[in-house]
Parts: structure tokens; C-alpha cells; sequence
């Protein structure tokens, strides 16, 4: 194998990771639902701290993104 | 851009060149440094404008100047506590410095200069240094004693002790890799989608469609980035004050 292809199997291999961080967005917003649901009053607070987790968790998606454009152009 | 050739160039974007002409060149002012100049004279005009009239009932500006006042006021006494309020001129500037880079850079034709790690991680290094600064300054040497919290058997310390640290020492890391690749990540998507529509709109009759649905991708995209731009700066200065709770009142 050449090393172009090579990095090219790379950069798709490190971005394997998204599977992990579809299941734990959707966790947290399952969560925001099923919170808000029980409790509507408390939608304000529990909104904004779904959205820190979220803003989290889709941070690791992005180092896999970066992995994979490092491995692609750098 | 180079979209014709049949391959993207999508880092292109984030290349920096001088401006302002020899001036510029002369002295390393590139459109990075440009748009941080004007990132903080908006942020003081907004600020001075709003402030200026000192209505009773306010208009616009001065209701917008508030709402940004009170907005980071409360985030610093929430997350920090009371003496979260020596802090909200940091907290405050930090916040609006990354919401403005981030809004202005989607701007077309303008630059966010916080897509370079460079950038982000001297902001980040601040807060770093900032936080051990005030921990050290409130707790003495005491501030150890957080990388081996109370109540847990001494046999766990040698596991435990360069977690904490490794974990303490990462902040610098986490904080400015998430912001520099969040508007790294979106740039580059808005690019990738803008050259699809100049290479399927360039392909003949058959590629109008998807040319005309990559399009309405990059309008949806533009959307999302406005979303991301103040959550990323409101996530920044968040863990900012979730860092300074800790350096205030370890653990």
C-alpha cells in the first residue's frame, strides 16, 4: 500500500470516533427530554446545562476531526 | 477556491497574509491581527454607546449593552459564587473578545481569527495561569491538597495523584483545541460545501440539483455556525468560571 492511500484509510479510521459521541449527544438530549417531561419548570436550568454537554461532547468529535485532517494534510 | 482543478482546497482559508499594505508587511499585521483590533473596538463601542445614555427606559443599545452586563454577571455569581464579581471584568472581556471574533468571522470575506490554535491557546494559557495564580494566592500551598481530595485512603494516592494533575494540566488543551477546532471544523465545512456547488454547477445540466442542494447546505450551514459561534464562547467562559470555583473554593 502507497502512502497516500494509506492516509487516506487513516483519516477514516479516526473518524470512527463519531459513533461514540452520536450515542452520547443523543443520551443527553434524551435525558433534556425526558427531564423536562417530568419537570417543565425546571426547563430553563436544565436547558442550559444539556447545552454545556453538548457543547462537550461534540468537542470530541471534533479531535477526531482534526486527527483526521492532520493525517490528510499536515 | 482552486475548486476547479478537481480538488478542495479547504486550508487555504486559514492562510495568514499581511495588510495594510507595507505598513503592514513591515510590521507581521496580518488580517488576524485586524480583525482582533476590531473584535475589541466593537466590543468598546457597544459597551461605551450603551452605556452613554443612562436612560431610565433604555433603547436598543443600551437594553443590549445591559443584557450583555447582566447575562455574564450572572454566569460569574452562579458558577463562582459572591466573589465571583471580582472577577466579571476577566470573565466579561473573555467572552465578548470570542463572540466577537467567532460572529465576525462569518462574515464573508472576513477572518476568525479564532480558528488558529495559536490564538486560542494563548487565551487559554491565561486562564491557566490565571486560575493557579488565584488558588495560590487565596489557598497558600494548601492548593495541593486539591490534587488529592479529602477522605479518599492514602493507598489510592499514587493512582490517584497524577490523575489529577495529568487531568489539571489538560485544561490547557481541552479549552483551546474545542474552540479552535469548532471554528476550524466549521469553516472548512462551508468551504467543502461552496466548492461542491461550483463543481456540480460547473458539470452541465445534470448536476443543477445537487449543485442547488449543496447550496441550501451551506445556507443551513451558515445557521449552525451563528449557533456555534456563541456557544463555543459561552462554553469558554463557563469553564473559565467552573475553573475559577475550583481555584476559589477547592473542589
Amino acid at each position: 500500500m502507497d502512502l497516500a492511500s494509506a492516509k487516506d484509510l487513516g483519516a477514516g479510521i479516526a473518524v470512527i470516533a463519531l459513533a461514540g459521541v452520536g450515542v452520547g449527544i443523543g443520551h443527553i438530549f434524551a435525558a433534556l427530554v425526558s427531564s423536562v417531561a417530568r419537570n417543565p419548570a425546571a426547563r430553563d436550568r436544565v436547558f442550559g446545562l444539556a447545552i454545556l454537554g453538548f457543547a462537550l461532547t461534540e468537542a470530541v468529535a471534533l479531535y477526531a476531526l482534526v486527527i483526521a485532517f492532520i493525517i490528510l494534510f499536515v | 477556491m482552486a475548486a476547479g482543478s478537481g480538488s478542495i482546497d479547504a486550508l487555504s482559508q486559514f492562510e495568514l497574509k499581511p495588510v495594510l499594505g507595507s505598513l503592514g508587511t513591515e510590521l507581521h499585521f496580518s488580517q488576524a491581527n485586524l480583525m482582533m483590533v476590531i473584535a475589541g473596538l466593537l466590543v468598546m463601542a457597544l459597551m461605551w454607546l450603551g452605556a452613554r445614555p443612562r436612560a431610565m427606559v433604555p433603547g436598543r443599545l443600551q437594553s443590549a449593552a445591559e443584557m450583555a452586563y447582566e447575562t455574564v454577571m450572572s454566569m460569574c455569581l452562579d458558577t463562582i459564587g459572591p466573589e465571583g464579581k471580582a472577577f466579571f471584568p476577566f470573565v466579561f472581556t473573555l467572552f465578548f473578545f470570542i463572540l466577537f471574533g467567532n460572529l465576525l468571522g462569518i462574515w464573508t470575506y472576513n477572518f476568525t481569527f479564532t480558528s488558529h490554535i495559536a490564538v486560542t491557546l494563548a487565551l487559554s494559557l491565561l486562564v491557566f495561569v490565571l486560575v493557579t495564580f488565584v488558588a495560590l494566592r487565596i489557598h497558600g500551598l494548601h492548593f495541593f491538597s486539591y490534587f488529592m481530595p479529602a477522605g479518599v485512603p492514602v493507598a489510592l494516592a499514587p493512582l490517584l495523584i497524577p490523575i489529577e494533575i495529568l487531568s489539571y494540566l489538560s485544561r490547557i488543551i481541552s479549552l483551546s483545541v474545542r474552540l479552535f477546532a469548532n471554528m476550524m471544523a466549521g469553516h472548512v465545512m462551508l468551504e467543502v460545501f461552496a466548492a461542491f456547488v461550483i463543481m456540480l454547477g460547473g458539470a452541465g445540466l445534470l448536476g443543477i440539483v445537487p449543485a442547488a442542494l449543496s447550496f441550501s447546505v451551506n445556507v443551513a450551514l451558515i445557521g449552525f455556525e451563528l449557533l456555534v459561534a456563541c456557544l463555543q464562547a459561552y462554553v469558554f467562559a463557563i469553564l473559565t468560571c467552573i475553573y475559577l470555583h475550583d481555584a476559589v473554593h477547592l473542589h
